[in-house]
């Protein structure tokens, strides 16, 4: 398929993928909020954190109030991650390719787009936080339903899903990264009594409390971390992410060769560190520079699936535009 | 309930209704229909039709202000029909024309026989912006330079159809038709298959046809593309649309490089050599190498490929000079020299403003005439001389004079009218018709063709970008009980 075509796919999905995590993670700690009874700034300036846009925040001079956080991440068109930047630039790429996406997805997207625009959907998100936040979330699933039911697996739907798994790696990694720095500053405090509606928190925000519940006994730290990166069949957890983007990868090169190739080298060693490493070597090496490094991993894959996919060079194409 | 029983045409030739509140023999149902709905229904039909097209987002860009954003191209829910016996004509008149300028653009590029036999004065071709110097002694895959042509008519108060543009460059909206059909169907479904309207939908399956027969003979699967300016072209809906309906490749400049003498896309695996494209661009834009330099949306050194006859490209380039306004005057000469027959579908009556009898006609009475420039379309660089202000005049007096060569000028035509929903209640407006002819192996005609509406109240501009909709076309079947 085309390049152009390939990039926009999979752009169309990280896009969404980013939109869908701001809107769990707000939606969770708006709950969250219900529950607690202490300043507001230490609430929000996580939030902010996660999406390692602080610097981007502060230099507007604005609050950790929640009002200006909700702003900032939902409607913003100045930052480029808030939810309505990122549903307009996921169904700008879909509009550069819908003659290859489904009539069904592409109306579902537009319209996404289109309700996010309308001047009371601010009225609708400070009214009723909850319910809009929710309402994201679901169109971001429906999406997704509708990308797995009413295209073809082929080539353009393994771009889209390998997209979508790259971009829900790092976020997952990035919710944990944050909340543990936050509720966990010292390693010695591992076994120490912990806040579990905090804790629980975090899971929720990666949809995983429930399903946590169904393979661990007890709420823990180490047992949340170790849920969230290692968890083989957890649809967010790093290691499923990343299994499913090599399979993709393997899928668009019609041959599991992945190894010689540039990006199935790097995705295949990273599969490798999550098949063989646990959860006690993590917090030996340190969960932060663990997921840090992951982080960086993760961005050089990204990076080289565009060399070797998006951006082909090509000598007559230098060439003729250097003329 | 809104009634059409009290309707009325107002002296203008109405498409719908014969005198006021009698409908035509073949819009009977239809208005019996209408009459028949509840109290405001069909607003909220309307309403749902517009929201149905918004979120299908068929939509166009706008030029000039608010640069960048989208609208819906306006729709009005009542169609416009055309009975059996009018078509035949048109159909007929529509394959003669396309065939005569066809043999007109092969003839100019290389023989000239008609400029020979002064027919048409040589000076006006090579003066004309849409010459191409690069086609001369160029014959294009099958002989065929006009692929697809969307001609413009018009019906006057007496009833009868003229030529008022050929489109011969990049025509747009016929998606529009095709969609336009869709929502008509979901509205009116009973009145719809009673009233027998023909199909329109096998549009996107011939030009399919039409671009494989341009392929090179010893290509056996084409791969195919229709290669798109961009998403923020006005009618990128439309190169989309014809792409995903024709199962083939939608291409940007940017995708396709020269290499080897092929044109090829630059895929996730490499290179893809392409055998025909039906390209949306402009000959301007088309091959920075062969025409203007600065573009950045075509393909550098496509024409040469081209010309090696190792891709077919549809519309060809060079066709531009068969839409010349100023040459348009020559058509039914042009029509007889290649046929020798009459035009079955005459001209709008035009002044030539190079002629210097005639531009003091035009100057003298600029009241009363539509002036056009040569090389414009969209509705620009127009003067409306009823509709016009003193000022106005006096610029395009100015602009005649200084290059006579650029103008023409026709007398103004009271264009037909169809009902058509204006607040709430129905009133004429005016209409135009572009039918969109298809040159392959045999040259096709689809049955129907976009019935564009000046949707403000007098107006006679039609053109999406001057406040024109759309609406659905029905070509009926022939009638069976009609012997």
């Amino acid at each position: 398929m085309l390049s152009r075509v390939a990039n926009s796919i999979y752009w169309m999905c990280r896009y969404i993928e980013r939109a869908e995590n701001v809107a769990r993670f707000i939606g969770v700690n708006l709950n969250l909020l219900l529950d607690m009874n202490s300043g507001t700034e230490q609430h929000w300036s996580p939030i902010v954190m996660t999406t390692g846009d602080q610097e981007l925040y502060e230099k507007k001079g604005q609050a950790y109030d929640e009002a200006s956080v909700l702003w900032f991440l939902t409607f913003d068109r100045e930052y480029p991650n808030s939810i309505l930047s990122c549903v307009a630039a996921a169904r700008e790429n879909a509009r550069s390719i819908r003659e290859i996406i489904s009539p069904e997805l592409w109306e579902h997207l537009n319209q996404f787009y289109l309700d996010l625009m309308r001047e009371d959907s601010i009225r609708f998100a400070l009214q009723d936080p909850q319910k809009f936040y929710h309402v994201i979330l679901m169109r971001s699933n429906l999406f997704i339903g509708l990308m797995n039911n009413t295209m073809s697996h082929g080539e353009a739907w393994n771009f889209a899903r390998m997209g979508r798994m790259i971009e829900r790696a790092d976020k997952t990694s990035r919710i944990l990264d944050v909340k543990y720095f936050m509720l966990l500053p010292e390693v010695e405090l591992v076994n120490a009594p912990i806040d579990y509606v905090q804790w629980i928190s975090v899971l929720r925000s990666a949809s995983a409390f429930e399903m946590y519940r169904q393979t661990k006994q007890t709420i823990t730290p180490k047992g949340i971390a170790d849920f969230l990166i290692f968890d083989e069949h957890f649809p967010r957890s790093i290691h499923h992410c990343v299994t499913q983007a090599q399979k993709c990868l393997y899928n668009i090169l019609e041959s599991p060769k992945g190894p010689v190739h540039p990006v199935g080298k790097l995705l295949g060693r990273l599969r490798a560190d999550l098949d063989y490493m646990d959860i006690d070597e993590v917090l030996e090496l340190g969960l932060h520079e663990f997921l840090d490094g992951l982080q960086v991993k993760l961005n050089n894959i990204d990076l080289n699936i565009g060399t070797s996919f998006f951006n082909i060079q090509h000598h007559a194409f230098s060439e003729s535009r250097q003329q | 309930m809104v009634s059409m029983n009290t309707y009325d045409p107002e002296g203008f030739y109405d498409e719908l209704f014969t005198a006021g509140g009698v409908p035509r023999h073949g819009a009977k149902l239809l208005v019996e229909k209408i009459n028949s709905l509840p109290q405001d229904d069909l607003f909220l039909r309307q309403k749902e039709a517009e929201a149905l097209l918004l979120k299908m987002g068929i939509t166009f860009n706008v030029y000039g202000k608010d640069e960048g954003t989208e609208k819906i191209f306006p729709f009005d829910l009542i169609p416009r029909i055309i009975p059996d016996e009018d078509w035949q004509q048109i159909e007929s008149g529509l394959k003669q024309r396309i065939y005569a300028l066809n043999e007109f653009l092969q003839d100019i590029y290389n023989d000239k026989k008609i400029v020979r036999d002064k027919v048409v004065p040589e000076d006006l071709i090579l003066s004309s912006q849409t010459y191409r110097k690069e086609c001369e002694g160029f014959t294009p895959p099958k002989g065929i330079w006009c692929h697809v042509t969307g001609t413009d008519l018009i019906r006057d108060r007496d009833g009868r159809f003229y030529v008022l543009e050929d489109n011969l460059r990049c025509p747009s909206g016929v998606s529009y038709v095709l969609e336009n059909r869709m929502v008509l169907k979901r509205t009116f479904p009973a009145v719809f298959a009673a009233s027998r309207v023909r199909p329109v939908d096998e549009y996107p399956v011939k030009l399919r046809e039409m671009l494989e027969y341009l392929a090179p003979q010893t290509v056996e699967n084409p791969t195919i593309g229709v290669l798109t300016p961009g998403i923020y072209n006005s009618a990128y809906f439309e190169h989309s649309f014809l792409s995903q309906q024709m199962g083939v490749e939608l291409v940007e400049g940017q995708d396709l490089v020269v290499d080897d003498g092929h044109v090829h896309m630059l895929t996730t695996k490499g290179l893809r050599k392409v055998d025909v494209l039906y390209r949306r661009l402009d000959d301007d834009f088309l091959d920075p190498l062969a025409f203007r330099p600065e573009s950045v949306l075509g393909v550098p050194g496509i024409m040469e490929v081209y010309k090696s006859g190792r891709i077919a490209l549809a519309n060809a380039p060079g066709t531009g000079i068969a839409d010349d306004k100023v040459l348009y005057a020559y058509v039914p000469q042009i029509v007889k020299y290649y046929t020798g027959e009459d035009a079955i579908l005459p001209n709008v009556p035009t002044y030539i403003c190079r002629d210097d009898k005639e531009r003091a006609y035009v100057l003298e009475h600029l009241e009363e005439l539509v002036v056009k420039a040569a090389n414009e379309s969209g509705g620009y660089g127009m003067l409306v001389g009823p509709h016009s202000t003193a000022q106005q005049r006096e610029e395009f007096k100015k602009k005649i004079v200084a290059n006579p060569r650029n103008y023409i000028a026709q007398p103004t035509i009271s264009l037909s009218r169809v009902p058509t929903i204006a607040g709430k209640g129905i009133e004429g407006r005016h209409v135009d018709l572009r039918p969109y002819v298809l040159f392959g192996e045999d040259i096709y005609v689809q049955p129907g063709g976009l019935t564009r509406v000046a949707l403000k109240k007098g107006s006679l501009v039609v053109n999406s970008s001057q406040g024109g909709g759309s609406k659905d076309t029905w070509v009926l079947f022939p009638d069976e009980n009609k012997d």
